[in-house]
């Protein structure tokens, strides 16, 4: 089935694009912005600056 | 668990690390859906195919507005209760706000220049929504100019009440002024005027859309409590780095003064 748009068609495409595009970079930066903290965390591990509670900071208790 | 549990971060990590992928699950399948029964809809008889703009518009615009009631929400929770993850959650959520606000004042335009004949005009809705937008970006920017988190975190917390005065504004500025916008027509006194084969799909897009802010706002308020553990961990570092070479020095100092003795 072929969806008919009509005339307007390059105005309902456009708003759906851009909101597709929107939510992925959405999603984008946070998974970015996840591995980024995550990988600061083990760095500064790794050079033997740990929490006080002894626990790793990216461990899940 | 209950919700005072959810105070500690650690608590909240190991929680929302459990829910985030059956979040993401649900959010997928009935965005699917919601995009089928959008694209499956009726034309409108005076809109034609643009009515399916509202489907993304009226869920992004909603979305604008609850966003910010949930950071005024949270900004209670840091000036009243100073609860640990409300400022969290607040900063979290300003730049998924953003994001929707933005859709809606974009989708918005798009949708009005085939309906009105204009892609914007100055009218109370569309300002008012634009003032909304601004004052995201302006939060954001306040986040960012200050160091200090706890200090950030009152500032943000008062300015997002106070910005909470535009929310009613926003809606009822379609009763209030004459507008281009149309009035509400979906919650509304004596129900919605939406026909049912435009309702439900915009209702399970509202869901949907809600369910997405929901996982965002989740994975977001993760990154910035490991963003915090990161900061206090940088800092501990340069305080043993500082406390080092104060021990370094003061020993130098020391040998100086022996050799100056002897």
């Amino acid at each position: 089935m072929i969806m008919s748009l009509g005339p307007y068609a390059s105005f309902i495409v456009t708003s759906y694009a851009a909101a597709a595009l929107v939510v992925v970079i959405l999603i984008g930066w946070i998974v970015l912005d996840y591995r980024s903290q995550t990988q600061r965390l083990r760095e500064l591990e790794r050079s033997g600056v740990t929490r006080r509670s002894g626990r790793s900071a990216t461990d899940r208790p | 668990m209950t919700l005072i549990d959810l105070a500690n971060p650690t608590r909240f990590l190991a929680l929302t690390a459990r829910l985030l992928p059956w979040l993401a699950a649900a959010t997928i399948i009935l965005l699917a859906i919601g995009l089928y029964q959008s694209a499956t809809a009726p034309d409108d008889y005076q809109q034609g195919a643009t009515v399916k703009i509202m489907f993304i518009h009226v869920p992004n615009a909603w979305l604008s507005m609850f966003v910010w009631g949930v950071m005024s929400i949270a900004s209670l929770g840091t000036l009243v209760w100073r609860h640990p993850l409300a400022d969290v959650a607040a900063k979290a959520a300003a730049p998924i706000g953003a994001a929707f606000t933005f859709l809606a004042l974009l989708t918005g335009s798009l949708w009005g220049r085939p309906m009105w004949g204009t892609y914007w005009e100055w009218d109370a809705r569309l300002t008012s929504v634009l003032i909304l937008f601004l004052m995201y970006l302006g939060l954001m920017a306040l986040w960012r100019a200050v160091d200090e988190p706890s200090r950030a975190a009152r500032a943000a917390a008062v300015l997002t009440l106070v910005g909470a005065i535009n929310l009613p504004i926003i809606k009822f500025s379609v009763d209030w002024w004459n507008t281009l916008h149309q009035p509400a027509s979906v919650m509304r006194m004596g129900g919605s005027s939406l026909d049912r084969s435009f309702l439900i799909p915009l209702l399970v897009m509202a869901i949907a859309f809600t369910l997405l802010f929901v996982t965002l706002h989740i994975a977001a308020m993760r990154n910035e409590i490991l963003r915090r553990r990161v900061r206090s961990l940088q800092m501990m570092q340069a305080s043993r780095v500082a406390f080092s070479e104060v021990g370094t020095g003061s020993r130098e100092g020391s040998t100086s003064k022996e050799v100056g003795a002897a």
